[in-house]
């Protein structure tokens, strides 16, 4: 059976638009030995490296693990590159807890960035295959009529997206490491910003960030010897369901609620909004707050916005959602993910400063991609398993 | 002491030639007749368009073909005003999933109504390239226009959101 | 104490250019390596593939052949942008749990789209090397000058590696022309097409699966730098520590793929596993024979589990690289249940 994996190094850059005082090797390595000296180990000490990042046409650099062996210690050590799409920066975190679980290797460094300053990530996101011609630019365009359905079938109101938009902006103030650090945002900030791709307005939308994030994962043994407090993996779970099929609900896919079952299922979780004391969910456009929340199970069918209308998910609220401000805060696409499931470890480690949720115990960590058919959880908790 | 450098920029350019594959060759065929051609899966019996090289949930080949008709009702929506590179249509701009009379599945197009008219269950119709002008691309199909109709009532399209 | 796994099955599509794309290829392949291993769909517990965007020349192709799996229900899945030989080794990964027994393991690529040697430029260091637009035969080419000058082969031994995958008379061979000296054409792997799924079974089911199971003993990979200058390009530390790792030497190997997109890279490869004379080496020709890269490495594990399989073989080796100049390799060790 699976052996115990704790979290007991954390490291990320401070995330911002761009950061060209590093190159993408300086890029990860930051973040990597702030795990290391988080954890008090060298490099030495890591019997295996685990990376991953969105697509290889985003800085232009085909398969970076060979670009990055030397910068992440890897020379003479296994190493994998994780790709799958915008969960990626969770399934990496993923596939390394595996290693350890497996028994095969005690430690594993992990780590997930981007260097969007480096890359045309509109240019990559839209290739130009002559019969296929592209129809809309962005992530956005693409999520945008689903928004339409979630909003028509649930009648919410139409500020909802608004209020997670200001609510995630304040909590990033709260974190040092957040890329945007905007002290006057409001609800009339926000109604004011232009209208991208209606119903998704300018200031409802993530950032584009250079960025990374490193964990360094440990066995039972290896955790024992961790400084300072480790985050058990209390459960991991990937979905996928295909991209466009007959009848698909792509507001509410079913790829995310059976990985949610699965990964709380692990955990002993019955009633999320319950037990667990902080969620960090992949929220790159506001609305996808209520979403998330009816499909991770925090609220029933139709109701997940009225948790973010009632300030549940708030930081002080009963079950706070993105303390850390989040993707709409921070979006270094191929680190997001992993970024969720470090601050998801940051808060059952009591080290999350001023954005820590008091007395947090298990916190869940969820990243997601593609057409919204891709995802990757997991559960950390204070409690050694 | 000069400045150091912080960027460099090194163009890189690669050729592709790229097919498109049978099942889909043979519906942008059909478009240069002004033919929308789905297939339908012998399993599920789904009319996919367009058609894939598998059936994505049952992972089989496509059966029979399945001529469709170039009108539909527009299923979900976005309008867009964020310009970018090869655009055809001028800001603000409709998009939509637009789920074709005798398909089991919305295609996503452009359509050719004013912003502030786009409606989810508006009744549209394909405004096709000029015959000499088709080619086997989906931008044979120009964009979609209102028909005028009511609208489809929600239960008729709710399971494509 | 790892759990026992077997390669159940493996099916493949190799050719010069398809004659269609990837989820019309891929989608039968994939059935016929679940039918080989007397499985369906639903028996599978993860699924696992290996791909990689720059051969197509667009983002996110592992997305569009998801299409081929049928996923639905949802399913547990992953991907990495790595050769099918690093999928394959995740999914022997997640075996180990205990919670899944049968994995499902597949790439794809059409290396024929674009100029495949041109292509992996991009894998180099975008700052100082990628720019002066080195391509990857030419990058081979440099290892090959290493080898001749440490005298660990000679041409006419890269020749008589390229006859016997490709076919031809090595004095033949040897009076061609260099394309990228010391390299011939002949010394280089044609860009492929191909799909490939191998069926991995842990523990007793295996038996129930394939006949016989062509066990895993040992799996380990490793990087070496990647700048060129800092590496002994006629050794290859990576693959001797795989190597040993995997448990290669415990034993006589009575088949070996490997995969050597160049000549002179299979002459390296067998002397760092060190593998006796007596072993046969690529009987399926190769990546000499056909390079459709990312899916050449987990080729070579399906074919060294296809000599287990048909009884050819008792005990097989397989290799996967990646990187320039084999910068990056896998070994794994695979067994007869009685071998």
């Amino acid at each position: 059976m699976a052996e115990r994996c704790a979290v007991i190094g954390i490291g990320q850059t401070k995330h911002t638009a761009k950061r060209d005082d590093v190159s993408i090797p300086g890029l990860v390595r930051e973040a990597a030995m702030r795990a290391l000296d988080d954890a008090e180990l060298t490099w030495r000490d890591i019997d295996a490296v685990v990376i991953g990042k969105a697509p290889d046409m985003f800085e232009g650099v085909m398969m970076p693990e060979l670009l990055l062996a030397d910068a992440l210690g890897a020379v003479g050590k296994p190493m994998m590159r994780v790709h799958t799409a915008g969960s990626v920066g969770g399934s990496t975190a993923i596939v390394a807890a595996h290693l350890v679980q497996a028994g095969i290797h005690q430690r594993v460094l992990t780590v997930a960035f981007e260097k969007q300053s480096e890359s045309d990530a509109m240019w990559a996101l839209s290739p130009k295959y002559p019969f296929q011609p592209p129809l809309v630019a962005g992530a956005g365009g693409f999520f945008a009529p689903l928004i339409r359905a979630y909003i028509r079938r649930s009648g919410a109101p139409d500020d909802v997206g608004m209020r997670v938009a200001v609510k995630d902006r304040l909590n990033a103030l709260k974190n040092p490491y957040a890329h945007l650090h905007m002290a006057d945002i409001s609800m009339d900030s926000v109604r004011a910003s232009p209208m991208l791709w209606d119903p998704v307005r300018y200031l409802e939308t993530c950032p584009s960030s250079d960025g990374a994030c490193a964990l360094v994962l440990a066995s039972d043994e290896a955790a024992k010897r961790s400084p300072r407090a480790p985050a058990w993996v209390r459960g991991t779970a990937v979905r996928s369901e295909p991209t466009h099929f007959a009848g698909r609900n792509q507001v509410d896919p079913r790829a995310g609620r059976e990985c949610a079952a699965d990964v709380y299922k692990q955990a002993g979780i019955t009633d999320p909004r319950k037990q667990l004391d902080a969620a960090e969910i992949y929220v790159p456009f506001s609305w996808f707050e209520p979403m998330w929340l009816e499909n991770l199970g925090f609220a029933a069918d139709g109701e997940g916005w009225k948790m973010t209308v009632e300030g549940a998910t708030a930081l002080d609220g009963d079950m706070p959602v993105n303390p850390s401000g989040g993707v709409l805060s921070t979006n270094p696409i191929g680190a997001s993910g992993m970024i969720r499931f470090a601050e998801a470890a940051l808060q059952v480690r009591g080290m999350a400063g001023e954005h820590q949720v008091p007395g947090a115990k298990l916190a869940m960590g969820h990243a997601y991609g593609g057409a919204s058919q891709f995802f990757a959880m997991w559960v950390v908790g204070s409690e050694r398993p | 002491m000069s400045e150091p450098v912080r960027r460099i920029k090194a163009p890189v350019r690669f050729e592709y030639t790229v097919q498109a594959g049978k099942t889909l060759s043979r519906f942008l065929a059909g478009l240069v007749e002004g033919r929308i051609l789905g297939r339908r899966c012998p399993s599920c019996h789904k009319v996919y368009v367009p058609p894939r090289g598998a059936c994505p949930t049952c992972a089989l080949p496509p059966g029979d073909e399945v001529e469709v008709k170039d009108t539909g009702t527009v299923t979900t929506f976005c309008v867009v005003n964020v310009p970018f590179e090869g655009q055809t249509m001028k800001l603000p701009y409709v998009y939509a999933a637009v789920l074709l009379d005798g398909a089991d599945i919305p295609m996503l197009h452009l359509v050719n109504a004013p912003a502030d008219e786009a409606r989810m269950g508006m009744r549209v119709r394909a405004e096709w390239a000029a015959p000499g002008q088709r080619k086997p691309t989906l931008e044979s199909i120009q964009w979609f226009s209102p028909t005028g109709e009511p609208d489809a009532p929600f239960e008729s399209y709710q399971e494509h959101l | 104490m790892p759990r026992d796994v077997a390669i159940a099955s493996f099916a493949s599509l190799v050719e010069p250019r398809f004659d269609g794309d990837e989820v019309e290829v891929l989608a039968p392949v994939i059935g016929e390596a679940l039918r080989a291993a007397r499985l369906e769909r639903r028996d599978v517990g993860f699924t696992v593939s290996g791909s990689c965007d720059y051969l197509g020349g667009r983002p996110f192709s592992f997305v569009m052949a998801l299409d081929a799996v049928g996923a639905w229900p949802p399913i547990r899945e992953s991907h990495v942008e790595m050769d099918g030989a690093w999928a394959l080794y995740e999914a022997w990964v997640a075996l180990q749990h205990g919670d899944i027994d049968v994995a499902l393991v597949y790439a794809f690529g059409r290396s024929t789209q674009g100029n495949l040697y041109e292509v992996l430029s991009a894998q180099l260091d975008p700052y100082t090397v990628a720019p002066l637009g080195i391509d990857a035969r030419s990058m081979a080419a440099l290892q090959a000058r290493a080898m001749l000058d440490a005298k660990r082969c000679t041409e006419r031994d890269m020749a008589a590696v390229a006859a016997r995958s490709r076919g031809g008379d090595v004095e033949a061979l040897l009076a061609a022309p260099y394309v990228a000296s010391p390299l011939r054409a002949h010394d280089c792997g044609p860009a492929y097409d191909a799909v490939a799924a191998v069926v991995l079974v842990a523990g007793d089911r295996a038996k129930q699966c394939c006949d016989r199971p062509a066990w895993i003993r040992g799996i380990d990979h490793r990087i070496e730098p990647h700048a060129l200058g800092t590496r002994d390009l006629a050794r290859s530390p990576s693959v001797e520590l795989a190597g040993e790792r995997a448990g290669v030497r415990k034993a006589p190997v009575d088949v070996a793929e490997i995969d050597a997109p160049f000549s002179h890279q299979e002459i390296l490869v067998r002397s760092a596993l060190g593998l006796g004379p007596t072993t046969r080496v690529n009987p399926s020709g190769g990546s000499l024979a056909a390079w459709p890269y990312i899916v050449s490495g987990l080729l070579r594990l399906g074919e060294a589990a296809r000599a287990i399989h048909t009884g050819k073989a008792r005990r097989a080796v397989a290799h996967a690289t990646s990187g320039p100049c084999l910068q990056q390799n896998l070994v794994c060790v695979m067994e007869a249940s009685d071998g």
